[in-house]
């Protein structure tokens, strides 16, 4: 426990300096109130909205353990999310929207893995494809318009509540949970960390390194679909065309917000949801701090920018640096020295 | 004095990788670097280049101390250095590459004409006669070397650093990189040569200096030691004979692995080999005579495209690495940093990473366990890590080697296929592990054990199979294991060296 909470510290005080940050503008930001059986208030609204990044980070952050990427991931949130739309407008009704949708992303999950893992296709290309023509795969799912449906079961899973709780902060949470479980309490972690760092000797170590990698991809396609299930519900119709568009981005944004290497190797998904907290608790204090909207992405970028900087490992030993120096320059200068060095190594891992 | 340093200290989290040392280069002078992996050799050539900032004590360049931040500034000081993988861009052209960063140019535009000329001009002297406008990668590891020397010496001119320059060249190269380094110390550079291979140390050195420890241990003209005290004095004790093992009888055959006509084409022509319960096989051949390839065909990394596996209980799959493991194979392979090590992994990670591959995803080994086998391995093999959760790629050569031993170790294979074990190992990891080797034979494991080292194969190995342009030609047994036979195998039919290369 210790050791994962060291793990995400950074993380931890990034998201609290940003809500600090956000509060200093809007000083109500704590105000949660309880109306018509939900909560009402900006936290709930952050983890609401932030579901998608969220979820799509939870994929994503596997696929960079691997030393891959998947660009795909906002046209899959599209193709699932017009294939559920097509399926409640055929009548087929919620469970079967909801496996048609599920199947859907893991099919496309699958496609990826078989470029990257079998044609040996770089995964930045390989997914580079499915980004392309997965808009143009759910605009045929759609006819080309926006697809709408009227079916409250489904769209409780995009605008419900559960004991007051937004359904969608409940399906990233337990979806975090679950992978999570899965990668941590089996050998799953381990070996995509593995084959992350080294899929040769991986290999050689006997890791089915190809079948690993197809299912990573898979369960980055099983995210999106959730993803794309979410999107969908919360506005009742299927939209190929901005149904989470440049949401890929936004997801490695979060992935490498939560110190992740693109290098592969160590990931946290913990610290990955963490960083799409702190990207909708940006997006979301922009809007209410009442900028004019064209600030958005400007202010954004800066908040981003500031973030990775003193995350990075250059940075980050300097800053511990000149504060220990303060603390004891005098006494041990060589001892300072040293553990600069060594947190220079801990934050590369 | 051209190089010194004077107490020269670096400590690292739990370890003192360089406690006082003091060391003297002169001008003219080959002088050798000695000691076991994790003596401190690396970390002082570190020091001297700039790639490590020391905790304390001096580092004089002809008299005047100097503060070298970056590998660059000991560059313009006048210190180069060239390592055993060599730093250069392989798909650049050998006149980029000697050029790279200092081009003529002409209104910002590189002259390619002048560039070849200067490229040229550069390689006088180095007795190679290549085309400088082909890419690098074209050329052979010597003469990459020698490229990799040539812009160094260019580039700094008084101090070379030659960091196990000759690990992945045969003897002829070996002889062509000599031929330049005597050439250069002629021409009045100090250079610093670090090597496992005693043989060469004691070929081209005039000094020597031995650290153990992190401690400087002696430094003496090479003529005045003799090869048993130089190693007394890396170990710190009397390294004990190595003893023939060979005269054990090889067991009956009832469990044997057989292959037939095994092999892949264009990488190793098609092989027959039985391997007898508790055998050591000796692999000797020249580098790119198929000694690999035949492992990685025994292996199922290259798979065979022919012939049969067998064994007591019928056939045996070897169609990849995987099912060759289930099938009770290991594989250590030659290169390690690329086909062995996962580096970011601890050294438990690293140890349980084959079984726990073997088991599968689902079935993980408990904590606990693994952490008693990382112990267990670590105190039996003698890995010298500072804890069990240390990156494997933070520890020295020898000890990320023992790590891929007990790697395969904990999988309890019947049959384990190592290939240079020893390669770039200090003297006391070598014998440590020609003794593991032992040890795991009289428990009635297999093995095939690969080595450019002659000696080394003549100790260990019950018979020894010669390889020459990717053909098994010949096998030794019993009386007929001996370094000549071996090198005359290679060297057979005809004797004409040329026939070989």
């Amino acid at each position: 426990m210790t050791t994962v909470l060291r793990r995400v510290a950074p993380q931890l005080l990034t998201l609290v300096a940003v809500i600090m940050l956000v509060s200093i503008y809007f000083p109500s930001f704590w105000q949660i109130v309880y109306v018509n059986e939900r909560l009402v208030g900006i936290p709930i609204d952050v983890i609401k909205r932030g579901a998608p990044v969220a979820l799509l980070a939870i994929g994503m952050t596997l696929v960079i353990a691997t030393r891959g990427i998947d660009l795909s991931v906002g046209a899959v949130m599209a193709i699932c999310g017009a294939s559920a739309a097509w399926s409640i407008d055929q009548g087929f009704g919620l469970w079967a929207a909801l496996g048609i949708a599920l199947v859907a992303g893991l099919i496309c999950g699958l496609w990826n893995g078989l470029l990257v893992a079998v044609f040996d296709i770089q995964p930045i290309v390989a997914t580079l494809i499915l980004m392309v023509a997965g808009r143009g795969i759910a605009q045929l799912i759609t006819g080309g318009t926006i697809l709408t449906f009227d079916n409250d079961a489904f769209s409780y899973l995009g605008s419900g509540t559960l004991l007051g709780v937004p359904v969608p902060a409940v399906i990233w949470v337990l979806t975090g949970i679950g992978f999570g479980l899965l990668v941590r309490r089996t050998a799953l972690g381990l070996l995509v960390e593995s084959i992350g760092v080294n899929l040769r000797a991986s290999t050689l170590t006997g890791i089915n390194s190809r079948v690993l990698l197809i299912a990573v991809y898979m369960g980055s396609g099983f995210c999106a679909a959730l993803a794309g299930i979410i999107a969908t519900a919360d506005i009742r119709g299927a939209d190929a065309n901005n149904a989470g568009l440049w949401l890929e981005l936004d997801a490695i944004l979060a992935v490498v917000i939560g110190g992740n290497s693109l290098l592969g190797g160590r990931f946290s998904i913990l610290a990955s949801i963490l960083g799409a907290m702190i990207i909708q608790t940006i997006n979301t204090g922009i809007l209410l701090a009442g900028f004019p909207s064209e600030f958005n992405l400007v202010i954004k970028a800066v908040l981003v920018i500031i973030i990775l900087v003193l995350q990075s490992p250059r940075v980050l030993p300097q800053l511990a640096y000149l504060w220990r120096g303060r603390r004891d320059r005098s006494q041990r200068p060589k001892q300072s020295q040293t553990s600069q060095q060594n947190a220079g190594t801990e934050t590369k891992t | 004095m051209l190089l010194s340093t004077r107490d020269l200290t670096k400590t690292f989290p739990g370890t003192r990788a360089l406690d006082a040392v003091s060391f003297d280069l002169k001008a003219g002078e080959v002088h050798a670097l000695l000691g076991e992996n994790g003596a401190g050799k690396s970390t002082l050539i570190k020091c001297l280049t700039g790639a490590y900032r020391r905790d304390s004590g001096d580092i004089l360049f002809e008299g005047q101390p100097i503060f070298p931040q970056s590998t660059l500034e000991a560059q313009a000081i006048g210190i180069g250095t060239v390592y055993q993988e060599v730093n250069l861009l392989p798909n650049l052209t050998v006149a980029e590459n000697l050029t790279l960063g200092h081009q003529p140019r002409r209104l910002g535009m590189i002259r390619s004409r002048a560039m070849n000329a200067q490229a040229d001009e550069m390689l006088s002297g180095y007795g190679i006669d290549i085309d400088v406008r082909r890419t690098l990668d074209q050329y052979s590891v010597a003469v990459q070397q020698i490229v990799a020397i040539a812009r160094a010496v260019h580039l700094s001119g008084r101090v070379l650093i030659l960091d196990e320059p000759t690990a992945s060249l045969d003897a002829r190269e070996v002889q062509m990189l000599f031929d330049v380094v005597r050439d250069l110390r002629a021409r009045g550079l100090g250079i610093i040569f670090i090597s496992h291979f005693l043989d060469q140390v004691f070929e081209i050195s005039d000094r020597l200096t031995i650290l153990r420890n992190g401690r400087h241990i002696a430094t003496c003209p090479a003529a005045e030691v003799d090869r048993m005290q130089l190693i007394t004095l890396m170990l710190g004790h009397e390294l004990q004979q190595e003893t023939a093992t060979r005269a054990r009888p090889v067991a009956d055959g009832k469990d044997a692995i057989r292959f037939s006509g095994v092999g892949r084409r264009g990488r190793i022509a098609p092989f027959d080999l039985t391997v007898h319960k508790g055998e050591v096989i000796g692999m000797a051949g020249l580098l790119g005579s198929g000694r690999t390839e035949s492992a990685e065909v025994l292996f199922g990394a290259a798979p065979s495209d022919s012939g049969t596996v067998e064994d007591s209980d019928g056939p045996v799959d070897l169609r990849n690495p995987r099912a060759a493991i289930a099938a009770g194979f290991a594989f250590a392979p030659e290169d390690r940093k690329t086909d062995g090590i996962i580096a970011e992994l601890s050294v438990r990670e690293n140890i349980i990473l084959a079984l726990q591959a073997r088991r599968g995803w689902s079935r993980p080994i408990p904590q606990a366990e693994q952490i008693r086998m990382a112990d267990d391995y670590i105190a039996r093999l003698d890995i010298r890590t500072p804890d069990a959760e240390k990156p494997v790629g933070l520890l020295s050569g020898g000890n990320q080697q023992k790590v891929i031993l007990a790697r395969w170790l904990a999988t309890n294979p019947r049959f384990l296929i190592l290939d240079e074990p020893t390669r770039g190992i200090d003297v006391g990891a070598h014998a440590e592990i020609l003794r593991l080797i032992e040890d795991v034979v009289a428990q009635g494991m297999s093995i095939l054990v690969i080595s450019s080292e002659l000696d080394e194969l003549v100790a260990v190995s019950h018979r020894v199979i010669v390889v020459r342009d990717r053909q098994h030609v010949s096998q030794l047994t019993g009386e007929d294991v001996t370094t000549d036979t071996i090198v005359r195998a290679i060297a057979a039919p005809d004797l004409t060296p040329e026939a070989t290369t």
